[in-house]
């Protein structure tokens, strides 16, 4: 009966590789479950209050001196919108250019780039993380969205701030691919989260947002929108494209870009 | 089935009687068999992230113009690629693995990993992030369990700890020929770790599974202004972002090694005993 013995090594022999072939195969349809998919995104919201726990003082992300900034500051995503109305502004060298603010707030607006040039600014030296997991720093010049915030008087209703975006990264014809972005309030009254109109002390070029560009630097660079046309105020963010508050995020990317 | 034993020479009547203990306690099993879990996929869904850019750096920035210390890239034509690692100066054809490897229909595709070690297979690193972050909540929550546990019910102190006896470089010294040799403790040694099972346990626990956790929260910008001296205490996140690859090397190292010695220790007793608890002392006469 030395197969009492056998039967039992086997029995542990055929679960371990059983278990590794189930892993293989397994995972994959693991990842596709709706329900197992919707318990993962779970963590995301313990992620989201985990940080807001530790950055209620409203710290600052670090900023860097001149020397620290990076040689080549990669220039990801769109780095030439395909827009008409955007093509013809950037020819005249966005003169004609406006930054629309509207939405849920008493008092809407529209700022031309001098309007936001001649409004107090500030520059930062910081560090943009990718996704992707590079990173570069670089200086940022522009206006502390705050300021622009309580010069339309934002609505007590308002909840989140939307960023319409002149680049389509799907160049799509239906608009389905038309950048946005979305922040809430907690970030968007951060000192750090300006409007930028120049980089590394020059004016910011096509290639990385020019006119204008978000830089919220306590999150991801998918969440640094560039060619920012129009900021609106809302109370929820889920009628806008795929529902989930951005062009990335629609794509599965986490609405909350701090982790 | 009266005698089970009679043709078993094993279990020769003149055989002592075996002796189980009982080795692993319900917290220690439960912790474990979490971390198989947590710690397959987090390498998984690791390997599918570290694929959207599989260059590494040392400093304060990093990206495509800057020089990475490692790498896995494509090199040749775009019909024929071959897959190289770069490590500093040296490099690697590793064509069919690292750089260059099949895609499910056959096809060749140029990806860091392969699709067999990454989840999900195909390249998708919205949902690799998912999961990443969501198990590496389920191995903080049960590390800290460990931790917290190990203190007070004294595992560490009385089964971890070395002894000033474990430490005499006499024993040590013998530890390591007893393991270049292959030959397992039995008896009373075999009740408790031996010193280099302690010192692997140990750097596990305090250094390698800690280092891995606190350089993937500097990979959060979030983190990155909350705590800023973390990411400083790694020399900057690229820096971070490389330990945190180290770490990950050195946990799939230690996985191999160990496994490697549950097998050579005997894989019925070993996972029994991580299952069960009980634990057959192996006899003197036995090695």
């Amino acid at each position: 009966m030395s197969g009492l013995v056998f039967s039992r090594r086997g029995l542990i022999g055929a679960a371990s590789a059983g278990l590794g072939g189930l892993a293989l195969s397994g995972c994959d349809r693991l990842t596709q479950a709706p329900s197992v998919d919707h318990f993962v995104r779970g963590a995301q919201g313990l992620s989201l209050s985990a940080q807001r726990l530790l950055l209620a003082g409203q710290p600052l992300a670090r900023e860097f001196a001149a020397k620290d900034i990076s040689p080549v500051f990669k220039a990801n995503g769109s780095t030439m919108p395909n827009d008409d109305a955007y093509l013809a502004s950037m020819d005249g060298n966005f003169a004609d250019w406006k930054l629309q603010i509207d939405g849920l707030v008493a008092a809407p607006r529209a700022f031309s780039l001098a309007d936001l040039k001649a409004l107090p600014s500030r520059t930062q030296i910081t560090r943009h993380d990718c996704v992707e997991g590079w990173s570069a720093i670089g200086g940022w010049t522009g206006v502390q969205l705050h300021r622009l915030l309580s010069m339309v008087q934002v609505l007590p209703k308002a909840r989140f701030v939307v960023f319409h975006c002149a680049d389509d990264l799907d160049d799509s014809l239906d608009g389905s691919g038309q950048y946005y972005e979305s922040i809430d309030l907690f970030d968007a009254f951060h000192p750090q989260t300006i409007l930028a109109y120049a980089m590394n002390g020059s004016p910011l070029t096509v290639a990385h947002g020019a006119p204008l560009r978000l830089r919220v630097e306590r999150q991801l660079g998918y969440k640094q929108a560039k060619y920012v046309m129009r900021v609106e105020l809302v109370e929820r963010f889920d009628h806008f494209k795929g529902g989930q508050g951005g062009y990335w995020e629609d794509r599965g990317y986490e609405w909350y870009g701090g982790i | 089935m009266t005698d089970i034993t009679a043709d078993h020479p094993a279990a020769a009547p003149a055989e002592p009687a075996r002796e189980v203990i009982y080795r692993h306690r319900l917290v220690v099993r439960i912790t474990h068999w979490i971390n198989v879990l947590a710690i397959s996929l987090l390498l998984m869904s690791g390997l599918q992230i570290f694929n959207a850019h599989p260059h590494l750096y040392v400093g304060q920035y990093g990206a495509d113009a800057d020089k990475p210390w490692l790498e896995l890239t494509a090199t040749g034509t775009e019909a024929n690629p071959r897959g190289v690692t770069r490590i500093g100066g040296l490099q690697f054809d590793t064509t069919g693995v690292l750089g260059v490897s099949k895609r499910a229909d056959g096809a060749v595709s140029i990806r860091g990993f392969p699709r067999w070690a990454t989840l999900p297979s195909d390249r998708n690193l919205a949902v690799g992030r998912r999961w990443h972050f969501f198990l590496a909540w389920i191995l903080v929550i049960n590390g800290l369990a460990y931790v917290a546990w190990g203190l007070v019910s004294g595992h560490f102190r009385k089964d971890l700890a070395p002894t000033g006896e474990d430490i005499k470089p006499r024993n040590v010294w013998r530890s390591i020929i007893d393991h270049a040799r292959l030959k397992h403790p039995a008896g009373e040694e075999a009740k408790r770790y031996n010193i280099l099972q302690k010192f692997a346990y140990l750097a596990m626990i305090v250094v390698v599974l800690p280092g891995v956790v606190l350089t993937g929260m500097t990979m959060s910008p979030g983190i990155d202004a909350a705590l800023p001296w973390l990411v400083d205490l790694f020399g900057g996140r690229p820096t971070a972002r490389s330990i945190h690859f180290v770490c990950a090397n050195l946990i799939v190292l230690f996985v191999i090694v160990h496994v490697v010695e549950v097998f050579l220790a005997g894989v019925v007793n070993e996972m029994r005993s991580m299952i069960t608890g009980r634990y057959v002392v192996p006899q003197e006469h036995a090695r």
